[in-house]
């Protein structure tokens, strides 16, 4: 029996049907994790954790009380703090901080039952979108293209989570996505990553980024599980000012349900010059399912999409420069001495922030600094208003949006590396959903000429995951993708 | 907008990041090129748009005035690299 | 009224402008639910959020918000019922996240102002810019060892209102008047203890000098004076350093500068602060604060009376003197304890009110001053209104007042009865009195030669032999009548 080839949908029925135990569940993946060793995809294991989980998980089974996600065993992007469990963020700079809390996230996991298997690679602080900027070396994608040995990248920043779904080194994973970060990596990896809307799930103690586009979200195997998943992690948060004070709704029941009479929107912005033709065949499919289905799509206008990506890299980087000044070598994480104060800062910030990270925390300190306050960051807020109404717009007269998630299917490493806004280009379908804190899947919809995963995008109205949830469904069940990636880890 | 290396020394001073000296040209020819980038929203009127700085709801959570926190110093003080006396302890500043 | 200063030159008129920084009195932070009180152990009120962990949020204290309203409201200032909490980015060892949660660009509290008592009677207005809400910063220790500093975080993310005045003030005079009123008006309000010795009231204060009629001179902000007395030393020193700096042909240098008080003078900070950037820009973490209009009425009709209302109220009901009524207000309980004496007395027997007042802000203030009470408690605590009534019935002198209520602050008696005890009653037989007046006149008959030669002050030397010869107890205004009678002849 592959356990690990089960859902969580297929698992949570057999583990109640007793099947097998929560704890052969726990061990299949454990092994599984330690299989995927040469993908970096793990930067710390927790198999002991995991164990004691399933026993409880068990117990439970064992007296038909169980919670809903009894004996799940998750990956931990690396950007959740986990209390006692070193989180570094991908960072040196907070090489060996443990922290002494948990993320209201992952309590809402374990609280439903769910184990942790580890914590997942990322790129730095979560900003990248192939996860190489990691201070702990870059995580591979599982998928190889047809007859190419090279490494290619998972996507990022949440391309440990993604890679380890794909590989089957985990059941499910958390994300986290900023401009992007779920929804790419799935599509890069072939599963299902789903961004909910912004304020459906708590930000407290998930290291933050940029505060007003930050949002967790579940990455899976399918969109049923994507469901699940949300529903154990998504809730009011009165630690988190802007948790929205929204009850739960049950997204699982969205799943599987027709989509007939909806009107889908295909925003004309999206069809990108020089956009590979097989992302435009993609998307052409996704909408003859739609049809099918018995919905029908409405061409909708976007206008301001072209602005997202620099609205984006001027609002995000401003956010973050601020958030990252706490990071100073004085309470936890790397200190790098100094003669002075400053000199300390200096040297500790210096060495141990990477690249990337470096080129973002200085653009966000230049565009709020005086004299450009007013050129930079109040205009990417009033443009930013503008793609949001954009939005508020469109859904006069759809219900859900369909566009590509990503303008290309996963690249080598070393492919686009030498320009940071080639890299930035990655989220141009992804980005303007953040600006406008809506809510968007990926649903891995077929493959590219050279056999890697390309996602479809569906994004919803605000608090609309279940619109969301039930379109992305019906485009599951039409790919039918079935397809494995070179290397699973997962063969028990 | 092309940043000169006083700029990019500026920059990163007050943003407390040590960039070696080596690196400075690179760093400012990167940042010049994302900030050249970005300008394509000088392009957008906005006049009578107002910015957006919080996506949705209405008004903030208030608390109540109740002591809920604290009295957590061992917690507080592990991670650091320096402690002494329950104080964190830095470099001497002079004012 | 502005009060210039000679130079050499000419002469100057000081421009003065007061930051106030008051710790919000609440059981918890701003931000967070961790405590504030004084003196704690350091970093045992420190919370994750106030440490800026990686991960952690603010959330805002309802009654911190209540508290800087109620402070806007007691200052007659427009109450901005939308304001915005804003990041105020700068590195400092005891501002863990690198930014203090401030409010910029649209603070809660706009436009007011507070009247200055002048002591012609008049007052003059001094009109406050803005007041808004941010987090105090932690505390940094330098002198505990060579080469470090000790940081401890308890203040960190304790509520201060910033009460900005408007560059109004013109003399050092005039700004330490503006600190007690407004020290006042928040003790009234219960918004802040405002007691500088503990460090719950800063100040700030931006000084320049011009010379009348000219323009706005560059001005240099003296940081974190912690006295009355220090603000208007460190203002008087400043504006002179100003003067001389620009009559020997030099410009003033925009800077901020501390106050030593061991030497009396200003200083530049020695770390060179490159004009700060510090890049505000509005809270993500946070939504912008609307406020019900209805609230903020309900929260002005609480209100208590405050301190000018007072005081009018008193010179106007009791027909006290600005100066009397000024004294009393300037404390909440002060005011509260002469009402109450002033009513219970009266009950009793007829005292006017400048009676009452006179008592208490003259002898009242300095017997509880010795004991290290304040006026109110003295009062709360011992039978002062006993004592009055005995002093308007005549049955002790005015003089015996002071006297009676030493001792019941030593004994836990009632007047009347230390009174009865030592024997303190006032001799009001003119037999008695007549008999202690000739006794005295008879052992200086060279005095009252002289006296009657027309040596007139005397007198007073005699009224001084009697009173000393009955131990006080003679009634004062019998003794200058039946006096001057036989002193007549």
């Amino acid at each position: 029996m592959n356990l690990t080839a089960l859902t969580i949908g297929q698992a949570r029925e057999r583990l109640r049907r007793k099947d097998f135990t929560a704890r052969e569940l726990a061990e299949a993946y454990i092994k599984a994790m330690e299989a995927a060793r040469p993908l970096n995809v793990y930067l710390v294991e927790t198999p002991d954790r995991a164990l004691a989980a399933a026993a409880q998980s068990d117990a439970r089974l064992q007296k038909g009380s169980a919670l809903p996600l009894d004996g799940v065993p998750v990956a931990v992007k690396d950007l959740f703090c986990t209390d006692g469990i070193e989180t570094t963020a991908g960072s040196k700079i907070l090489g060996g901080f443990v922290p002494p809390y948990e993320s209201t996230i992952t309590a809402n996991l374990w609280r439903n039952g769910a184990l942790m298997l580890g914590k997942v690679n990322l790129d730095e602080f979560a900003m990248g979108s192939a996860t190489i900027t990691s201070a702990r070396g870059p995580t591979e994608n599982p998928w190889r293209r047809k007859g190419d040995n090279r490494p290619l990248v998972p996507g990022g920043s949440s391309g440990g989570s993604a890679s380890a779904v794909a590989a089957r080194a985990a059941l499910a994973a958390t994300g986290t996505d900023t401009g992007g970060s779920i929804r790419q990596p799935a599509s890069f990896c072939g599963i299902v990553g789903l961004k909910p809307t912004y304020g459906r799930c708590s930000r407290w103690g998930i290291v933050a980024f940029a505060s007003s586009l930050d949002q967790a979200g579940p990455m899976t195997r399918d969109v049923r599980d994507a469901a699940i998943m949300l529903h154990a992690m998504a809730g009011h948060d009165p630690k988190d000012s802007t948790s929205a004070p929204l009850p739960v709704p049950d997204f699982e029941q969205a799943v599987g349900q027709s989509i007939k009479g909806l009107r889908i929107g295909i925003p004309k912005e999206y069809r990108l010059d020089g956009m590979p033709k097989e992302i435009e065949t993609l998307w052409q499919r996704g909408i003859d399912w739609i049809k099918s289905a018995g919905a029908t799509t409405v061409d909708i206008s976007l206008k301001m999409t072209k602005y997202a990506l620099a609205t984006y890299y001027i609002i995000a980087p401003a956010e973050a420069s601020s958030n990252l000044a706490r990071y100073d070598g004085v309470r936890f994480g790397l200190r790098v001495p100094g003669e002075t104060l400053d000199a300390m800062y200096e040297n500790t910030r210096g060495q141990g922030f990477g690249a990337e990270v470096r080129r973002r925390v200085l653009i966000g300190t230049y565009v709020l600094s005086a004299g450009y306050y007013d050129a930079y960051y109040l205009k990417a807020q009033k443009v930013r208003t503008l793609i949001a109404r954009d939005f508020n717009e469109a859904f006069k007269s759809c219900d859900a949006i369909l566009t590509p998630t990503a303008p290309s299917a996963a690249f080598a490493v070393g492919e686009k590396m030498d320009d940071p806004i080639a890299m930035y280009l990655n989220d141009v379908f992804t980005v303007p959903v953040n600006l406008a804190g809506l809510p968007g899947i990926s649903v891995p919809a077929g493959l590219s000429q050279d056999g890697l995963p390309l996602g479809l995008q569906v994004i919803g109205k605000a608090f609309d995951e279940e619109t969301v949830l039930r379109v992305a469904g019906v485009l599951e069940d039409a790919a039918k993708f079935g397809a494995l990636p070179a290397f699973v880890a997962g063969t028990a | 907008m092309a940043l000169d290396k006083a700029t990019v020394a500026r920059i990163a001073a007050l943003a407390r990041i040590k960039v070696p000296a080596a690196e400075i040209d690179s760093l400012a020819e990167e940042l010049s090129k994302i900030l050249t980038w970005v300008e394509q929203l000088n392009e957008i009127d906005v006049t009578g748009v107002e910015p957006m700085t919080a996506v949705a709801h209405a008004r903030p959570p208030l608390r109540e005035d109740t002591v809920t926190d604290g009295g957590i110093r061992d917690k507080v003080l592990a991670n650091a690299p320096e402690t002494t006396g329950g104080f964190f302890v830095v470099p001497k500043v002079v004012e | 009224m502005t009060a210039l200063i000679k130079g050499r030159t000419g002469e100057w008129e000081v421009v003065i402008g007061l930051e106030v920084h008051a710790q919000v009195i609440s059981n918890a932070k701003l931000f967070s639910g961790a405590a504030t009180d004084f003196g704690a152990e350091p970093n045992t009120q420190v919370s994750f959020v106030d440490a800026a962990f990686p991960g952690m949020l603010p959330v805002l204290n309802r009654f911190c918000v209540e508290q800087a309203v109620k402070t806007g409201l007691g200052l007659d200032a427009e109450i901005h019922l939308q304001s915005v909490f804003d990041r105020k980015n700068y590195f400092y060892a005891d501002l863990p996240a690198g930014y203090q949660i401030s409010q910029f660009s649209r603070p809660v509290v706009g436009k007011g102002s507070i009247a200055l008592d002048v002591p012609d009677g008049t007052t003059r207005a001094i009109g406050i810019t803005r007041v808004h809400l941010e987090q105090d910063a932690g505390k940094s220790l330098h002198d505990q060892h060579p080469s470090k500093t000790y940081v401890d975080l308890n203040r960190a993310g304790v509520a201060l209102m910033e009460i900005v005045s408007e560059p109004d003030l013109r003399t050092a005079e005039e700004a330490g008047a503006y600190l007690r009123k407004l020290r006042s008006i928040l003790r009234y309000l219960g918004t802040c203890d405002a007691n500088m010795e503990e460090g719950n009231l800063r100040c700030d204060c931006n000084v320049s000098v011009r010379k009348p009629g000219g323009k706005l001179g560059t001005r240099c902000e003296i940081k974190n004076v912690n006295s009355v007395r220090f603000v208007m030393q460190a203002i008087e020193y400043e504006a002179r350093r100003q003067i001389e700096v620009i009559e020997e042909g030099g410009a003033v240098v925009q800077e901020t500068r501390l106050f030593d008080s061991g030497k009396g003078v200003t200083r530049a900070m020695r770390t060179k602060e490159e004009s700060h950037d510090y890049r505000y820009f509005p809270d993500p973490d946070l939504l912008p604060l609307t406020l019900d209009a209805a609230w903020v009425e309900r929260l002005k009709a609480s209100l208590p009376e405050l301190p000018d209302a007072k005081k009018a109220r008193f010179m106007r009901d009791y027909k006290l003197s600005a100066s009397q009524a000024s004294a009393l207000v300037a404390e909440q309980e002060t005011a509260d304890e002469f009402e109450k004496l002033q009513g219970r007395v009266a009950k009793v027997v007829l005292i006017s009110p400048s009676t009452t007042a006179n008592t208490v802000i003259n002898v009242v203030s300095f017997i509880a001053g010795e004991r290290g009470m304040t006026p109110a408690q003295f009062i709360r605590m011992n039978d002062v209104h006993g004592a009055l009534i005995l002093q308007q019935k005549n049955v002790i002198s005015g003089r015996m007042l002071k006297e009676v209520l030493e001792g019941v602050a030593e004994s836990t008696k009632s007047a009347e009865a230390f009174v009865d005890e030592k024997g303190l009653k006032q001799v009001t037989d003119t037999g008695a009195i007549e008999a202690a007046i000739d006794a005295v006149l008879a052992k200086e008959p060279a005095k009252v030669a002289e006296y009657r030669a027309g040596k007139e002050k005397l007198l007073a030397f005699f009224v001084g032999q009697i009173m000393k010869a009955t131990q006080g107890k003679a009634n004062p205004a019998l003794v200058n009548e039946l006096l001057k009678k036989k002193l007549a002849g």
